[in-house]
């Protein structure tokens, strides 16, 4: 099934397991969603589950909050990466510092569902990859799937927790499809692992640049390279046992982000490995990321967006010292 | 900087109900309240005042890192506190000192956060259903909204019993009138019809900025533009404030939807121990607002309803005695534990914040006569 249609399966069973669980939104109820991912929700589970709110992201956020200290556990959507700013305060000031300020007397078991990235044609506001603004906010957890099993587990899992959980989803994902055991989730939540094993070199990727990664590596297998990829799947916590263990294994380390990559998560992965695995390095920890720019006029997306290219160029880079 | 013909007033400033087609519909809800509560009102505000006299001189002395004074607000506030019910919530802004105190909440807790033990820390549940303090201006009004909202999906509010029916009140300055989460507020409030009231304390000033500067329109008519009636009120006429928050408490918790009251008040003192007021203040505006003190207003009434001397005198003692034990209750607190730092940042274990925690315990026993 599609990552749009297991999202879809996870937020039902996750609502039909909990009638805590509100989903609330702009367009989600009656339209499903921009990206349909809500679709037949507010038919099945009806208003006071499914709410098509106002047209304002502070207001939807901050009274998700209020829904929260009240026992519910709403999920809130955010129609496009670009339009949650306008909610950052409540998200930052409010959300993730609220149990924090109340000294574990109240938790804050909210999700905040965000379309993210590129590779749509969309117009400006519509493709961006906000991730590290939210990393770099304690209080609050990350995490992006990059495949539709781990969609489908992933929101079950962010909506059972306790804490407020940004959840990235890869809009260039919504589509493909690939297979979902409904049966066992696999691992756990904050958890990365490897999705392709290699020895030469490890690519690390999350979210949309996962398929990216994969398909370099399949490239330079023809050629003759051997790439290991790691799914990083979590943002915060960031599991780095495996990337450090794939490291120790290949000595090379290139990291893939859609978001731009100065004081991004790419930074913070190559700082820990290069302080956890700095006598196994054969060079140094590379990213191939999103220009230091706006994301551009869309015709130039292909221009901005690491591609398959850039990240064997990276790759060639660190196999060459 | 005064009242408007549109201001209900339910006492005069000499201390005299006010007898009109305005105040009609409120004075029964004041002559429904006993000698014994009327005389509850005056002791909490008098009372109050001499515990926020007392923090300031705290803060002065430099036990508290900031303490942000209510003086002047006593009557805005002791009125509406007291007319919420015990099954209602209370989303205060900072300042409410006196609506935490009749809540339940130790006084103590409050020092605690400005003395820079806490960011507030206490738990809903425990004090009667008032909220923490919000110190981003007019965050709270969306979480109030957000759980005016929860009180109506769990069916506990407009049944038709108004002494189990929930309501929810927020309490915010002129100055939140202009962030936009309190328009938002507003409009999710109207949107939804939420069980609430906005009450909004219009104490002229934002700091150094006057209200003149957040709004050309009196701000209680701001509420018709979202949908919600309104009343502009005297906040320093203590039974004024007590019956129309009653009133319009029970309108939204019986399924009338959300209110909006502006009370009218004044801040005597500065926003915080951190301003001076004297830079700003409009010459003779000191005077008018202690004339109208709502303290010296509801003293005279209670005179005249038979208060004695007695009476007063034994309130002022309360609050001398508040006051010393605040006092020698905060220079016994002791700074929190180091560990305190890490705890709560999560609700379930985090990696990161629990290895920055074993790291600094490991750091701190490196040293000479450490411990682990």
């Amino acid at each position: 099934m599609s990552m749009a249609k297991a999202l879809n399966a996870g937020l039902q069973r996750a609502m039909a397991d909990n009638d805590k669980v509100l989903l609330m939104g702009e367009d989600i109820g009656r339209l499903g969603g921009v990206f349909r991912v809500t679709e037949g929700l507010q038919a099945e589970f009806g208003e006071k589950r499914v709410l098509d709110t106002p047209l304002a992201e502070s207001g939807i956020i901050g009274t998700a909050i209020g829904l929260a200290m009240r026992g519910y556990r709403p999920v809130c959507e955010i129609q496009f990466d670009g339009f949650i700013f306008p909610g950052f305060d409540q998200i930052t000031s409010q959300l993730a510092k609220l149990t924090y300020r109340h000294e574990g007397a109240m938790t804050m078991p909210v999700v905040i569902r965000v379309p993210y990235g590129g590779h749509i044609g969309a117009v400006e506001h519509h493709q961006e990859s906000p991730e590290a603004y939210f990393a770099h906010t304690p209080g609050l957890r990350v995490v992006s799937p990059g495949s539709p099993h781990d969609a489908y587990w992933m929101i079950q899992e962010a909506i059972a927790s306790d804490d407020p959980v940004l959840f990235f989803e890869p809009k260039s994902r919504y589509w493909p499809k690939g297979e979902v055991d409904t049966e066992s989730a696999g691992i756990p939540l904050h958890s990365s692992r490897v999705v392709r094993e290699g020895t030469e070199v490890t690519l690390v990727a999350y979210g949309p640049s996962v398929s990216l990664a994969l398909q370099a590596a399949d490239i330079a297998a023809t050629e003759g390279t051997s790439i290991e990829v790691v799914d990083v799947r979590s943002i915060s916590p960031l599991d780095f046992e495996p990337i450090v263990a794939s490291v120790q294994k290949t000595g090379r380390l290139v990291v893939v982000q859609e978001a731009p990559g100065f004081v991004s998560v790419g930074s913070e992965i190559a700082a820990t490995i290069t302080e956890r695995c700095f006598y196994h390095l054969e060079a140094p920890v590379l990213r191939v990321a999103g220009f230091d720019t706006p994301f551009p006029p869309a015709k130039l997306e292909s221009v901005y967006l690491p591609d398959a290219d850039r990240v064997l160029e990276a790759v060639d880079r660190a196999l060459a010292y | 900087m005064a009242y408007t013909p549109a201001t209900l007033q339910l006492l005069s400033p000499a201390g005299e109900l006010v007898a009109s087609e305005e105040t009609a519909e409120y004075l029964p809800l004041i002559e429904a309240l006993s000698d014994e509560q009327l005389r509850e009102f005056h002791r909490q505000m008098v009372v109050m005042r001499r515990f926020d006299v007392e923090a300031s001189n705290l803060q002065r002395q430099g036990q508290l890192a900031l303490w942000i004074p209510s003086v002047g607000q006593e009557g805005a506030q002791v009125g509406s506190g007291f007319a919420a019910k015990a099954q209602d919530h209370i989303f205060p802004a900072y300042r409410e000192h006196v609506i935490a105190r009749i809540r339940g909440l130790d006084l103590i807790t409050i020092i605690e956060m400005l003395r820079g033990i806490s960011h507030g820390g206490w738990d809903p549940a425990k004090t009667n259903n008032f909220h923490l303090y919000t110190l981003v201006i007019g965050s709270q009004a969306l979480h109030a909204t957000g759980y005016a909202m929860g009180m109506q999906f769990d069916g506990t509010t407009a049944t038709g019993n108004p002494d189990t029916d929930e309501a929810v009140i927020v309490y915010f300055g002129d100055g939140a009138t202009s962030q936009g989460d309190v328009s938002e507020a507003l409009v999710f409030a109207a949107s939804y019809q939420t069980p609430q009231v906005f009450f909004l304390q219009n104490n002229h000033w934002a700091i150094s900025v006057p209200v003149t500067r957040q709004s050309r329109t009196p701000l209680y008519l701001r509420a018709a533009g979202f949908g919600i009636p309104s009343i502009q009120i005297d906040g320093n006429d203590v039974l004024a404030s007590y019956a129309v928050t009653a009133a319009n408490l029970d309108a939204a918790r019986s399924g009338e939807g959300p209110r909006f009251i502006e009370a009218l008040t004044y801040r005597m003192g500065a926003h915080t121990t951190s301003d001076d007021p004297t830079k700003y203040r409009e010459p003779g505006e000191l005077e008018f607002w202690t004339a109208n003190d709502p303290i010296i207003r509801f003293e005279n009434y209670l005179r005249a309803q038979g208060a004695d001397d007695a009476f007063f005198a034994e309130i002022a003692q309360e609050g001398e005695d508040l006051a010393a034990d605040v006092r020698r209750r905060t220079l016994a607190l002791e700074a929190p534990p180091a560990d305190k730092v890490f705890r709560n940042v999560y609700s379930e274990p985090h990696p990161l914040v629990q290895a920055q925690e074993r790291w600094l315990a490991d750091y701190e026993a490196s040293f000479e006569g450490g411990q682990s």
